[in-house]
């Protein structure tokens, strides 16, 4: 079971709110993603949650008790951190014991969860290596390991994929969400990466200055954001946002389009502007467009094979079903 | 081309760093080839002293018979040992509370304890030798032991503190997380990961205390007297003893030589670390 509760939490650093009274539910088995730029408060929320930091107000519940008060060792809730955290003294197996000693479970009972755990996370051949001796991804997977054997109520994850390259990041995302299809327990992850968010999450909480700013499914946010703040930070690349009169058409302050929901032609349509740096990524290709009368460029998705070049005049229709419209206070207008 | 550029310049650097270690190291040797000469050939010309005297080792056999080598040696072992572990008993709290729970002065009391450091001992001299007779420890180790802990106390603490600082928070929170209580968390993940920086403090400190001079002069007479106070003596309105003196300095300097030859991985290690990741 997993499911948490957060009523009223508050969190104070000094004479500093980070984080203004909130309420927020996780049902068990859920995979929620915190996402929001650096420094917004979602890893104190993660921490709060884990009882690595102590709420100032409010209470967080863990399958219906208050666990406001525990310690960390007692909320059964496994972390999985940004630097991995491993035990630099001790082998992959060690490490991955470790919370069963912690725990008291019977050897034979550790030694079955062990190679169970090594063998879901490809990593049977390194049981006796230090984990000085793996590489970044390798580590990973043991803290992963780690969290696992202990079969907790819940799993935390605090941007466990930044320090990994590319590539590898893309790989232990599919591993994380298959894990979770697999063990169907609570996961809580906090990342500031979109695409993270998108790919993995059942439920996406956006915070900006340890405010809530919307909670959805990835395809929620995508569709029908509630205000500036979160129509720019989901989706990639950025949703256009034009102001001026041009919204006012649409009795908006400020109206929202997406580069995939921009049609162009070379012969009509209802702006006009003049294409400027392209990046091609194969499959798509995003130019920048100067419409006339519009403060910034536009950024458009075209087809891969696309003939345009730098400095041509293009035309450029919004489609209007996936137009976006918000008021002057950034909140969305239905 | 450019290869043997870079060979006779290796080469040139080999060299003048080989002569540099050599030019460092050779007031130890010349201390030792005269420990193995008489009175008499010690104070010939150094090309001689080379060339044309023999070797012997009268001069040890009569630095033991005039005073007795263990006394000292046992002396220096008690007072830099004790007061070693006296300051890691305190130091380790200390450094610990510092580097974990950090108050907002805990900087200026670092820098504090480290100006301490910045005092002339001799400052301090008069006063630290009347509380001393006042006391009744003039002349013992259990003196000597308490003022060398002092004095080494603020390196103990700042060194402790830098390893401590080290370790990642993240690593002790981990294993809060995986259910270890304070003392589990002590035991088994902080104690293994700050031995290697707790066992340079100590390796350190103890050859702090055991070459310290001035308070184990000024402080000890006869009976406490440590290998400092051993090698002082051959110096003495007697006249120069080059030879006796420089086998007593050999004694003296030979443990803390030894021990300092077979550590000194720890201790470079333990010196750059932090410095070099």
């Amino acid at each position: 079971m997993g499911h948490i509760q957060l009523k009223g939490v508050e969190k104070c650093f000094g004479d500093v709110m980070v984080i203004p009274p909130l309420d927020l539910e996780i049902e068990d088995g859920e995979f929620v993603v915190f996402v929001g730029p650096s420094g917004c408060g979602k890893s104190t929320l993660l921490r709060l949650i884990a009882g690595l930091e102590d709420v100032t107000e409010g209470t967080v519940e863990i399958d219906g008790h208050d666990a406001t008060e525990l310690p960390p060792a007692k909320r059964g809730l496994a972390m999985v951190f940004q630097s991995y955290a491993l035990y630099p003294h001790m082998s992959v197996r060690r490490n991955i014991a470790f919370p069963m000693k912690m725990a008291r479970i019977p050897q034979e009972e550790q030694e079955r969860r062990i190679s169970e755990a090594a063998r879901v996370l490809n990593l049977t051949d390194y049981l006796d290596r230090r984990p000085g001796q793996l590489s970044g991804g390798q580590r990973q997977r043991v803290a992963i390991g780690r969290a696992i054997v202990r079969e907790p109520a819940a799993f935390l994850f605090d941007e466990p994929l930044s320090n990994l390259d590319a590539a590898l990041r893309v790989g232990m995302r599919l591993e994380i969400s298959e894990l979770h299809k697999r063990l169907a327990t609570t996961m809580i992850y906090v990342t500031h990466d979109q695409v993270e968010a998108m790919t993995m999450a059942d439920k996406i909480v956006v915070l900006q200055a340890g405010v809530i700013e919307q909670v959805g499914s990835p395809l929620e946010l995508y569709r029908a954001p509630q205000n500036l703040f979160v129509a720019g930070f989901i989706g990639s690349p950025k949703m256009n946002f034009v102001d001026g009169t041009e919204a006012a058409k649409h009795n908006a302050h400020t109206i929202g389009i997406r580069p995939e929901h921009i049609d162009v032609s070379a012969e009509s349509g209802e702006w006009t502007g003049i294409v400027g740096v392209s990046e091609h990524l194969g499959s798509d290709t995003y130019f920048r467009v100067s419409v006339d009368g519009f403060a910034e460029p536009l950024t458009v998705r075209a087809g891969g094979e696309v003939d345009l070049h730098y400095g041509d005049t293009i035309h450029l229709t919004p489609n209007l079903d996936q137009l976006h419209r918000f008021d002057a206070a950034a909140t969305r207008l239905a | 081309m450019a290869r043997n550029v870079t060979t006779s310049r290796k080469s040139i650097n080999t060299i003048a760093a080989g002569a540099l270690g050599f030019l460092m190291f050779f007031p130890v040797l010349w201390i030792v080839i005269l420990s193995f000469k008489t009175e008499g050939n010690a104070i010939k010309a150094p090309l001689e002293i080379l060339l044309n005297t023999g070797w012997t080792t009268e001069s040890y056999g009569a630095v033991q018979a005039r005073s007795n080598y263990f006394k000292h040696f046992s002396n220096s072992l008690i007072i830099s040992l004790g007061s070693t572990f006296l300051g890691m008993l305190i130091a380790i709290p200390a450094a610990w509370s510092m580097a974990f729970v950090p108050a907002k002065r805990t900087k200026n009391v670092l820098m504090w304890m480290l100006s301490t450091k910045m005092l002339p001992p001799v400052g301090v001299l008069i006063p630290i030798y009347l509380i001393f007779r006042d006391l009744g420890i003039l002349d013992t180790r259990t003196g000597l032991v308490i003022v060398l802990m002092l004095i080494n106390l603020p390196i103990i603490v700042w060194m402790l503190y830098t390893y401590f600082r080290e370790i990642p928070g993240e690593i002790l929170e981990a294993a809060r997380m995986d259910g270890a209580s304070l003392r589990e968390e002590v035991i088994h993940v902080l104690v293994p990961m700050a031995i290697p920086g707790m066992a340079s403090t100590v390796l350190l400190n103890v050859i702090l205390a055991w070459n310290e001079a001035f308070w184990t002069l000024n402080l000890t007479a006869a009976k406490a007297a440590p290998l400092t106070a051993f090698i002082a003596s051959y110096s003495s309105p007697e006249g120069l003893f080059y030879a006796k003196l420089s086998a007593a300095s050999v004694m003296a300097i030979a443990p803390i030589l030894i021990m300092g030859w077979f550590s000194q991985k720890q201790l470079v290690r333990g010196l750059t670390f932090g410095a070099v990741k």
